[in-house]
């Protein structure tokens, strides 16, 4: 499959000449210079461009944090760059999960506390808030580590209580901001063989990173370079991560 | 989101804090506690006071020096006090008065051997019974004719007879006042403690042997008793007619009724004063918690970019932050009731100032407190809700 082929109907996220200029001081900052991506469904994606290149603006936008200066977010058949701060609170809620790099959980919180937010801002409430967050947490090998706060528990395994949070409101993309840049070699391939897992199990996952061998951990790479898209190509050579320690579970739809 | 998820999240912030959260809330604890206990104080000396005015009866009427108006404005020494004389006028001239009590009243100090002890000295005539209610212990109370003749007798109150005669009756001994040798023909129960000045530390003198030891004829008020309690204002416009003569405008008749008005007016405002004292403390308590709330934003904020991350609207922020800081000033508001009540209930039993925990001051302050953590907690947490999700998560 290349970018030719994709039809809009597969199409779950895309972006229309997007442009984003921010003022610094006084001085204005042209971030993204017309970018046009398009994600597909059950897709994994990199994102790469060294630091200053506007990859991250571009995550912020894609992850729907922030609103284009000009040009489409088309999330779902539908324009999003327009929609105020809470509706597009609820559209992430509903539509992307984010696993940072430095996994962002709730200090003094428990792994299972921490995968129920978006849950509890989605409405989701008692036992079956609950039961979804235990299966995410199973689904990330951590079924034995509910009540562990983000203290007792490793990064590779904070890492993946994270990835559980993003997971848990089935969201149509998972959005990994460089999720092994905080860990140590052996924690980050646990953590992106289960991110490879999610892709297998169908999942829509975009990859940021500057790192290149990360980077080719997904199918397809798009390269940012001075707020513009430089490149964006198929991967051939793959790299799959070995879930040696742990096992990713099954889809649970 | 329901404000049930936001109070059990406010709950668990707070419960992850627990020192500072009370520390927090003792801002509250104290002012709230500080206006039932001075509420309570103020309320019960009201009690007090006027309960003991209205004890005196309905028929009692008092003529007082100057022209004073319900402002009480002008005050300071009256151009003439009363005399004796004006109080025989009173005597002959109003003919529904059962009673004339002229009432002096002097501080001085009174010995007994080697003993002394300041003294309040009442001063009046032998119908002074008649107005002031006062049990004796033993003896009598000085009569007619030692009014007429000026005699050097005495009458104790209980402290002034336990502290010149411990463990002696002091009937017929000798003591000293101003200089002057009395016998001491009486002297009374405990009186408790009254406020209406410390009845046990008062001796009893008739009004023409005042004059004569302390040299001076000044008597500050005259009580009269109608014999009909209906007839009070009838008596009241003899007064005014036998004391025009001589005194114009300047005097004053109070009634009972008009008294108990004032001195309950008076307390009411020293009540509502402390009361306010009191709230400024809670007020200070409410920027103690809204500074508190202040840091707690700040050193949260990555947990706000988190949570606006997975999808909290501002409006979820926002009531986390509120019920948080309403959450403190409830919390110490409920304490602080405790607190207050507690403290009351120790100081009735065990000091004789009296204290009554009233609803209204529950009530105010507790709700003040509920205004004053809203108040406070809504502009960190409008802060709270403004911050910016990339910019939170960026925090460190």
């Amino acid at each position: 499959m290349t970018t030719s082929d994709v039809g809009p109907w597969d199409v779950v996220l895309e972006t229309r000449d997007v442009t984003k200029t921010y003022v610094l001081e006084g001085i204005e900052v042209n971030a993204l210079r017309g970018v046009d991506v398009a994600i597909r469904k059950g897709e994994m994606v990199s994102i790469m461009g060294p630091s200053g290149s506007g990859k991250s603006t571009l995550m912020h936008i894609v992850g729907l944090l922030d609103r284009p200066t000009s040009g489409q977010v088309i999330l779902d058949g539908a324009d999003v760059s327009r929609l105020s701060q809470n509706e597009l609170a609820e559209l992430r809620n509903r539509h992307i999960g984010f696993v940072f790099q430095s996994f962002n959980l709730l200090p003094r919180t428990s792994a299972l506390t921490n995968v129920e937010l978006p849950l509890v801002y989605g409405g989701v409430g008692g036992s079956e808030r609950t039961r979804r967050s235990r299966e995410a947490l199973e689904r990330v090998g951590l079924g034995d580590r509910l009540g562990h706060t983000s203290a007792q528990l490793s990064g590779g395994q904070q890492q993946r209580v994270a990835i559980a949070r993003a997971l848990v409101n089935n969201p149509s993309i998972v959005l990994a901001d460089e999720p092994t840049g905080n860990l140590d070699s052996k924690s980050g391939v646990e953590v992106m063989a289960t991110l490879q897992g999610l892709h297998e199990q169908g999942i829509t996952v975009i990859l940021v990173t500057h790192d290149d061998q990360v980077a080719r951990h997904a199918n397809r790479i798009i390269r940012v370079f001075d707020g513009q898209v430089k490149a964006d190509v198929d991967v051939t050579d793959r790299v799959l991560a070995k879930p040696q320690t742990i096992a990713t579970g099954e889809v649970s739809e | 989101m329901n404000y049930a998820e936001s109070f059990r999240i406010a709950m668990r912030a707070l419960a992850a804090n627990k020192a500072r959260s009370l520390l927090t809330m003792l801002g509250v604890i104290i002012g709230v506690a500080a206006v039932i206990l001075l509420v309570g104080i103020g309320t019960g000396v009201q009690d007090e006071v006027t309960g003991s005015l209205e004890g005196l009866g309905s028929n009692l009427l008092f003529v007082i020096p100057g022209e004073y108006t319900m402002s009480m404005e002008g005050g300071g020494a009256p151009a003439r006090y009363f005399s004796l004389d004006d109080v025989d006028t009173l005597e002959r001239r109003v003919e529904g008065a059962s009673a004339v009590v002229p009432v002096m009243r002097i501080g001085s100090t009174m010995k007994a051997g080697n003993r002394e002890v300041r003294v309040s000295v009442a001063a009046a005539n032998e119908q002074g019974t008649e107005v002031f209610t006062s049990d004796l212990a033993d003896g009598r109370h000085y009569r007619k004719s030692e009014v007429d003749a000026a005699s050097r007798v005495v009458a104790l109150g209980s402290s002034v007879a336990t502290q010149l005669f411990p463990n002696q009756n002091p009937l017929g001994k000798q003591v000293t006042l101003n200089g002057q040798r009395f016998t001491v023909i009486g002297h009374y129960k405990p009186m408790g403690g009254g406020l209406a000045g410390d009845q046990d530390g008062q001796v009893y003198i008739p009004i023409t042997t005042a004059q004569k030891v302390f040299g001076t004829t000044d008597i500050v008020s005259i009580a009269v008793k109608s014999t009909d309690p209906d007839d009070v204002d009838a008596v009241r416009r003899e007064i005014t007619r036998a004391l025009t003569p001589t005194f114009g405008s300047e005097f004053t008749v109070f009634s009972q009724e008009q008294t108990l008005g004032i001195l309950s007016d008076l307390l009411g405002m020293l009540t509502y004063m402390l009361a306010g004292i009191a709230g400024i403390s809670l007020l200070v308590g409410g920027i103690g918690i809204m500074n508190i709330m202040l840091v707690s934003v700040s050193e949260r904020t990555r947990e706000i970019g988190i949570r606006k991350a997975v999808g909290a609207r501002t409006y979820d922020i926002l009531s986390q932050f509120v019920i948080e800081a309403v959450g403190l000033s409830i919390l110490g508001g409920i304490v602080g009731i405790l607190v207050g009540w507690g403290g009351a209930s120790l100081i009735e039993q065990f000091t004789p100032v009296p204290a009554n925990v009233t609803p209204w001051a529950v009530a105010m302050s507790f709700s003040f407190a509920f205004f004053v953590g809203v108040f406070f907690g809504v502009y960190p947490a409008y802060k709270a809700s403004q911050l910016d999700p990339i910019e939170a998560l960026r925090y460190e």
